[in-house]
């Protein structure tokens, strides 16, 4: 009888090695990628599998951008990482300076044979996610910009032709559409849209050490006159009722300006496909607006989302499916489709030109202002940040923005409570890194 | 003198040895590692780590945010629990007195048992958007300038609320099994020496419930501090200002959005060791005034 059931067990795994060896090498991917992105995400998988038969991609949607990286790390210390990880802007830190978690995609798509030329890729969008070097260490994969969207209605009932520039042009035109019964704007993102791009907006630099590329041993430099006069200012407008705060979640923000509560929103260039199919009236879509008294030209922003890191601890040929993926993904067919189901800019410039010869920016303009915005002239802090521990300085951020707002810190002392614990954050990061 | 000794036999060890096993796998070397952890200043990979003894204590406890959420903790626990008990009380002794339809009336009470924190912090989260929630509309036509985004009394009465509701069935149903065993010759003895209901509560019911109510502390102050985590992750994360953050809240954010492990393990070991505090104290000082 034990015989038996041996030799029946020794027969069925021998049957399961051989189909396993038929089958075509998983590429297991993970991402934060949810809703109507999600769909994308596999209609690009189902793309891929279709083109070819040696490798088989299975994507797994994971959660949120901070619980797709928990699982991600949780599932490496287990020894079960995918192959390819989404790891979000603020995630970057923790991800890059863990030496051997993962491999640069510039030499994984070099060696396997897909070719890998830096110059391909948009100028906004190669360095943000590369070592100090310049090298790519992750593909940059979903990839947005803040942008400005405006209610066209709203702006008709207050009697404005076009949407600001500048904060300037904003101050002199929320009036007018508190008037017309409006509360002029609200964003969904107070770390990366005022905060960050901020910085890059303005030519500003955000921390020591090349805004933290060049080393972990780095000070925060947020405590700087021109955020902390923004911060009063925005202050002041949500008490003149001009700005409208629903509380953290991005989704509450962009609500209130589906709602028509608010005239103006700043969200993510990769908002445009939902508010195209959310939004009951017409909107346009414009630049991030700067301080004319800050500068007079402004610089290109930061690029935000998220970007394909490929983990290390796997074999050969299954490395060889990632780098045969990621030269599918950064084809020019599929950013456009990309860009184009999504919102979201595409990546390399064969895409971008593919896009405007097919005539999509002329149809739909709004979608190219991303592509213009990441695009505008670069300075010496527009390339991007690496701070570690980021995600709880952004936490830092959010708990002391809303001390501003309930008027129980003066921007002042908010700021000098960002300064010092940020920097205790980014203490602790160099000493657990180095 | 000399004791007598009675053979010993192993069979009894077998028996509870599966629940010891448990106790070791599930809670003392998670814990184990928890304290190890906490002494280690490691990179989110688990590449490299180094011993750093009391680091990680010194950089997360007693700083402005760790007291801000230890002292939100401590007020949201003793409010979550103080008033979902004594809700849950006056509904059980209600509703034991009710006659007609009184299965249909206590069903009905219970049923907010079966829902998950989660969901019931989502409903709460509905009910209070700033934008299509009844709530947030209600009291603000009410008068009171309710902004629970901003302001974080606000926040910590939406928390509070949300718990409370769904701890008071929970409750409700210990409650009322405990007045159901309460012998009737007893009530009916007090009901001739008083006639007072309140007094009769007071004097009989309540030292009589004791033992149940005992329990129901213990239960919700431990629902208090661990489960009603769902319910502040779905309605207010921890803001404004991380002011209802609950100490399990910031172990969560700390060391499962930031991955910084050592910080969040050093502050879950001072919180077990809160708990345990927490629990000799009550089995020490509160257990004595009840009589089973």
């Amino acid at each position: 009888m034990l015989k038996r059931t041996l030799t029946a067990i020794g027969a069925f795994s021998c049957l399961a090695t051989i189909s396993v060896a038929n089958a075509a090498t998983e590429v297991q991917w993970w991402h934060a990628m949810g809703g109507r992105l999600g769909e994308v995400v596999d209609e690009i998988a189902v793309k891929y599998n279709a083109s070819q038969s040696e490798y088989k991609l299975v994507p797994t949607y994971k959660g949120g951008y901070e619980d797709t990286m928990t699982a991600g790390i949780a599932a490496f210390r287990a020894k079960q990482q995918p192959h390819i990880l989404q790891i979000f802007d603020a995630g970057a830190a923790t991800i890059i300076n863990a030496k051997g978690a993962t491999i640069a995609v510039a030499d994984l798509m070099a060696e396997h044979g897909a070719g890998f030329n830096k110059e391909d890729y948009l100028a906004g969008v190669r360095n943000f996610y590369a070592d100090s070097d310049g090298k790519m260490i992750g593909m940059p994969f979903n990839s947005s910009t803040p942008l400005l969207y405006y209610n066209k209605e709203a702006f008709k009932k207050a009697g404005i032709a076009t949407p600001p520039k500048t904060w300037e042009e904003f101050e002199a035109i929320a009036p007018k559409l508190k008037e017309a019964g409006y509360i002029a704007l609200a964003q969904s993102h107070s770390p990366w849209i005022f905060t960050e791009n901020f910085h890059s907006r303005h030519n500003l630099q955000m921390a020591t050490a090349n805004n933290g590329y060049d080393s972990t041993d780095v000070k925060i430099m947020y405590n700087n006159p021109e955020l902390k006069m923004h911060w009063g200012k925005v202050k002041e407008w949500l008490d003149k009722g001009w700005y409208g705060y629903y509380g953290r979640a991005w989704g509450d923000n962009q609500d209130a300006f589906i709602q028509k509560k608010t005239a103006m929103w700043l969200g993510s260039s990769g908002s445009f496909g939902g508010l195209t199919k959310s939004a009951e009236f017409e909107f346009g879509g414009s630049f991030l607006p700067y301080w004319k008294s800050i500068v007079d030209e402004p610089k290109g922003t930061f690029i935000g989302g998220a970007a394909l890191f490929a983990m290390s601890g796997h074999d050969d040929e299954e490395y060889k499916g990632v780098a045969d993926f990621m030269k599918f993904l950064t084809s020019p067919e599929m950013q456009y489709f990309w860009h184009k189901e999504t919102g979201y800019v595409p990546i390399t410039n064969a895409a971008y030109d593919l896009a405007k010869n097919d005539g999509y920016y002329e149809t739909t303009p709004d979608a190219e202002i991303g592509i213009l915005q990441l695009n505008q002239p670069g300075g010496d802090w527009t390339k991007g940040y690496r701070l570690g521990y980021y995600v709880q300085i952004r936490e830092v951020l959010y708990k002391h923005f809303d001390d501003i707002f309930a008027g129980k810190l003066s921007v002042d002392d908010a700021f000098a409570k960002i300064e010092e614990e940020s920097n205790d954050l980014l203490e602790r990061f160099n000493a657990t890194y180095n | 003198m000399k004791r007598v000794q009675f053979s010993h036999s192993p069979i009894p060890y077998l028996f509870i040895a599966p629940q010891i096993i448990i106790i070791c796998i599930f809670f003392l070397w998670p814990a184990a590692q928890a304290i190890y952890q906490s002494f280690l200043l490691e990179d989110a990979f688990g590449l490299s780590s180094q011993f750093v003894w009391f680091k990680n204590y010194k950089d997360t406890i007693l700083t402005d945010a760790w007291l801000q959420s230890a002292g939100f903790t401590l007020v949201f626990s003793f409010l979550v629990t103080f008033l979902s008990l004594a809700l849950a009380m006056l509904l059980a002794v209600k509703a034991n007195e009710v006659i007609q339809g009184a299965r249909t009336y206590k069903t009905l009470l219970m049923w907010a048992y079966a829902i998950a924190p989660p969901v019931a912090g989502l409903m709460g989260n509905l009910m209070f958007n700033p934008l299509i929630g009844d709530l947030y509309y209600f009291l603000n036509a009410m008068g009171w300038d309710f902004n629970h985004k901003l302001d974080s009394f606000d926040a910590g009465f939406v928390v509070i609320l949300i718990a409370v509701w769904k701890q008071v069935s929970v409750n409700f149903i210990f409650f009322l099994s405990g007045l159901q065993s309460i012998p009737k010759s007893v009530l009916e003895a007090a009901t001739i020496d008083c006639k007072s209901n309140l007094r009769r509560f007071w004097t009989m019911t309540f030292p009589l419930l004791a033992p149940t109510t005992f329990f129901l502390v213990v239960i919700n102050i431990t629902y208090a501090f661990f489960e009603t985590f769902g319910i502040i992750d779905t309605t207010t994360g921890g803001a404004p200002g991380g002011s209802t953050s609950t100490l399990v809240y910031k172990v969560f954010t700390d060391g499962f959005r930031g991955n910084d492990l050592g910080g969040s393990s050093a502050q879950s070991v001072v919180l077990m060791l809160m708990v345990l505090a927490l629990t000799v104290i009550q089995f020490r000082f509160i257990e004595r005034k009840v009589h089973y």
